[in-house]
């Protein structure tokens, strides 16, 4: 969808370029993070897209056709644009502000203004309320999100971000994050983001280009790079604990095991020992009638002990949900300071263990078989 | 005049610029036999250009004795709750044409010499009043903050921190002030004051073309030159470090 | 009092010759605006143009008003036109080169990088951005400087009287000349009352053209 090939930037009185033939292939429909430290020639790239800086060399096709071919304020309001000063203009209404785009390309004022009022409820900001009002009166995440709004209001197939939530509080920045992974799903741009945090860039990207000194170093899924880093630039730039940002990606039902054995609270506790003894494991979940999880026994007390589970169980410390991430599992296992979880469903119902050598084992895979 | 223009450049244009000018006025003296009129009448434009800058001079040196201390003490604790009102009265006082300034005075104080300068001493004032007060003003809090914390007292605080942070915009009243004063002067001569006003008031009514830009000619060299020198003087006068044109 | 009873006796007279400077200043000042404001706009495009610019216009501003208006009686008179309304308006066009100009210019220069970076990754034409952007965040400031401009003509329309240009000046050099002071009184007050309604006029109409987004933030 966006394709750069051989992309070059030098400028005037520069010894290096900013930008060393640089070629990548973005497919419709994902976010790409340009990720690198400071004069890495992310923004540079990016800008070449919507022709703010003209190529050296190289072409950039988007969608098939040839950049160069445009003319560069056509190519633009085809394009959303996202800066970090979020750049709303004070002297229009929030309204006036995300119709910019349609405005000049000639819609009418009612398709705008009902435009404007869809996408302030798509943020959860009543168009009643906000689309007269003006960018002072809103608070710097507002303002963000407008800005996002003002990059889509003509429904460009393509969004360029420059650091678009840098200027954001951490907490907020998060909150937004997660509003615009779930505006993407539904809108499914094909996105070129710039960045220079990396949790940013490992959360939000669906392939992250790691530039450094004008030059693309790696070009991958943000779980292959933490895995594989190409060289000793990406790995330090990940720093030592990337294979803990890992974590975050993958989810507790790609470390769980699966059908997990279980008992009831009428069981002996010799069936407990011996299913313990045929699957290999340490503890056994009792379960209530509907599946959920009750209690555990563990295998000492299995053997030792006398009579049913139910008289003889332990309480569980905590549950996890299918639904987190491996990230929270951890956590969740050094705060109750256990080594296994069992793991429900949105109803509660039991549906498997994780366990700290599971995930260790599962994330060690990528270096075994890679 | 808050923009920074390269030093160089304007060297280099004022050069310019008056290089054309002499140029110009003198094709234009040849052409209108200007040269020998300004010739006899020489004596009469030293002796009025002296009464021009002795007007200039008086009233604009008491504008600034009297303008600044006013200025600096409308901000001083006592004051300080009279300052915006005084700020409003002299907006609406600057408003005031120095035309109707100096009519005004002359109807209290007659004609001659003294009403002109007291005119011209009223013009000037306000400018001055108006930038120290705001200039003050504007010195930024932090720093008397933390003047006030390392225990200087509020007159070593006047003349070692809120004086030189304001000087800028002193000066720049000052300019402001003496470009008005230099420009109004000429009119002295209407209410009896004299200075080169004589020349162009006369050479108008008389219809003499050559008399009138012998009187008009000299005040406008003089009004520049004024300029000049005070920009120059607030180029160098003011410290490095709070001066954005040094 | 009797400058009282001349104002009252010569109310017709009065209110012709303030028509006669309202329209110099009026018509002198809006060509100033046609004039000084696309100027404003060209040399934010070029600094070394900006400074020649911006020093002329502040050497015209330093000529005192009656040396102008001689210098320009051998120029114009060669039209016939030496004396009267015409040298009047072209002196207060000159006059009012620089504050508008200025103003102008520093208002457009100091727009927040970012609004113009915006505006131009949206695809935004220049006239685009200087029409929905630029030009209305400058309104404020250009409005204080024809505000400056007019009020400061006030005074120069007043001295042209003694050119032969009419208006609110000839009673003070009536006044003058024939040592009538109800007249010079009269002028003296009638050009004042102009000048401080109109500034107070034209702050009216600054706040009325700026747009709601730029005032002070309101109490929410």
């Amino acid at each position: 969808m966006i394709r750069l090939d051989r992309v070059s930037k030098v400028f005037a009185g520069a010894s290096a370029p900013a930008v060393d033939h640089v070629s990548m292939e973005i497919p419709a429909g994902e976010i790409c993070v340009l990720l690198g430290p400071s004069g890495c020639g992310k923004t540079t790239t990016m800008k070449m897209v919507n022709r703010l800086i003209e190529p050296t060399s190289g072409e950039i096709y988007i969608d098939g056709k040839s950049t160069a071919d445009q003319d560069p304020v056509q190519l633009r309001r085809t394009l959303g644009y996202v800066i970090q000063q979020i750049g709303l203009f004070p002297n229009k209404t929030i309204g006036e502000n995300i119709c910019i785009v349609p405005d000049i390309l000639g819609w009418n004022r009612m398709r705008s203004r009902k435009r404007a009022a869809e996408l302030l409820e798509m943020v959860a900001l009543d168009p009643a309320i906000f689309i007269d009002r003006y960018p002072k009166e809103l608070s710097g995440g507002q303002q963000q999100r407008i800005g996002v709004l003002r990059a889509i209001a003509a429904d460009p197939p393509v969004l360029l971000m420059d650091e678009p939530f840098g200027a954001i509080d951490p907490i907020n920045r998060e909150i937004i994050q997660d509003e615009f992974l779930k505006m993407q799903a539904t809108l499914k741009k094909t996105i070129m983001f710039v960045s220079h945090d990396i949790d940013e860039a490992v959360k939000m990207a669906d392939r992250i280009a790691i530039f450094r000194e004008g030059r693309l170093v790696q070009y991958d899924s943000p779980d292959n790079i933490l895995a594989h880093p190409a060289n000793a630039f990406v790995s330090d730039f990940f720093g030592g604990d990337r294979t803990l940002k890992r974590l975050q990606l993958l989810r507790v039902p790609d470390a769980m095991i699966h059908d997990p054995p279980t008992v009831t609270a009428d069981d002996p506790l010799d069936r407990a020992a011996a299913l313990m003894a045929e699957h290999g494991h340490t503890s056994i979940v009792m379960v209530g009638p509907r599946g959920r999880p009750r209690g555990f026994v563990d295998l000492k007390t299995a053997r030792d002990g006398r009579g049913k589970v139910g008289e003889n169980h332990e309480s569980l410390a905590t549950t996890i949900k299918l639904s987190e991430n491996l990230r929270t599992a951890v956590s969740t296992m050094f705060r109750h300071d256990v080594t296994w979880l069992a793991c429900v469903d949105e109803d509660g119902v039991l549906k498997g263990y994780v366990t700290l050598r599971g995930i260790t084992h599962l994330l060690a895979g990528a270096y075994r078989d890679g | 005049m808050a923009e920074r223009i390269e030093s160089g450049g304007l060297q280099r244009l004022w050069q310019n610029g008056l290089l054309v000018l002499v140029f110009t006025l003198g094709a234009w003296a040849w052409a209108s036999g200007l040269l020998p009129t300004m010739a006899a009448l020489w004596d009469d434009i030293a002796y009025l250009g002296r009464q021009h800058v002795w007007l200039v001079v008086v009233s604009g040196g008491l504008a600034i004795l009297v303008g600044v201390p006013l200025g600096i003490a409308l901000t001083r604790r006592q004051l300080r709750r009279y300052g915006d009102a005084v700020l409003q009265f002299l907006n609406i006082g600057a408003t005031i044409p120095t035309l109707a300034v100096l009519a005004l005075s002359m109807s209290v104080l007659g004609i001659g010499a003294r009403p002109a300068i007291f005119g011209l001493f009223i013009a000037t004032l306000l400018p001055i009043v108006a930038n120290t007060l705001a200039g003050i003003r504007a010195v930024a809090p932090h720093l008397i903050e933390a003047a006030e914390g390392m225990g200087m007292s509020p007159r070593q605080i006047l003349i070692g921190v809120e004086l030189p942070n304001a000087m800028l915009v002193i000066f720049a009243g000052v300019r402001t002030a003496l470009a008005i004063n230099v420009g109004t002067a000429p009119l002295a001569f209407l209410i009896g004051g004299g200075g080169l006003g004589e020349l162009i008031f006369t050479g108008i009514a008389l219809n003499e073309f050559a008399m009138m830009l012998a009187g008009a000619i000299p005040t406008a060299l003089l009004a520049i030159f004024v300029d000049f020198i005070v920009g120059q003087m607030q180029l160098w006068t003011i410290p490095r470090g709070v001066n954005p044109l040094r | 009092m009797e400058t009282v009873d001349y104002i009252l006796a010569n109310w017709p007279l009065i209110a012709s010759r303030t028509g006669e400077h309202i329209s110099i200043v009026g018509v002198a000042v809006g060509l100033a605006i046609l004039t000084g404001v696309p100027i404003g706009i060209a040399i934010t495009q070029n600094r070394r143009a900006a400074a020649s610019v911006l020093y002329a216009a502040s050497i015209v501003i330093t000529i005192p008003s009656i040396a102008l208006f001689g210098m320009m009686i051998p120029i114009l008179s060669l039209i016939g036109q030496g004396i009267g309304y015409l040298p009047a308006v072209i002196a207060v066009l000159l006059y009012s080169q620089l504050p508008i100009i200025r103003n102008t210019y520093t208002a457009i220069t100091n727009v927040d990088p970012a609004l113009r970076e915006a505006a131009r990754g949206m695809g935004l034409t220049r006239l685009q951005r200087l029409r929905e952007v630029e030009l209305p965040i400058a309104v404020p400031v250009i409005m204080s400087g024809v505000r400056v401009a007019v009020v400061m003509n006030i005074g120069v329309t007043a001295i042209a009287a003694y050119i032969g240009a009419g208006g609110l000046g000839a009673f003070i050099s009536r006044g003058i000349s024939q040592t009538d002071p109800r007249q010079l009184v009269t002028g003296a007050l009638a050009v004042s009352v102009l000048a401080v309604v109109s500034d107070f006029a034209l702050l009216a109409l600054q706040r009325l053209l700026t747009s709601p987004g730029l005032r002070e933030a309101r109490a929410a």
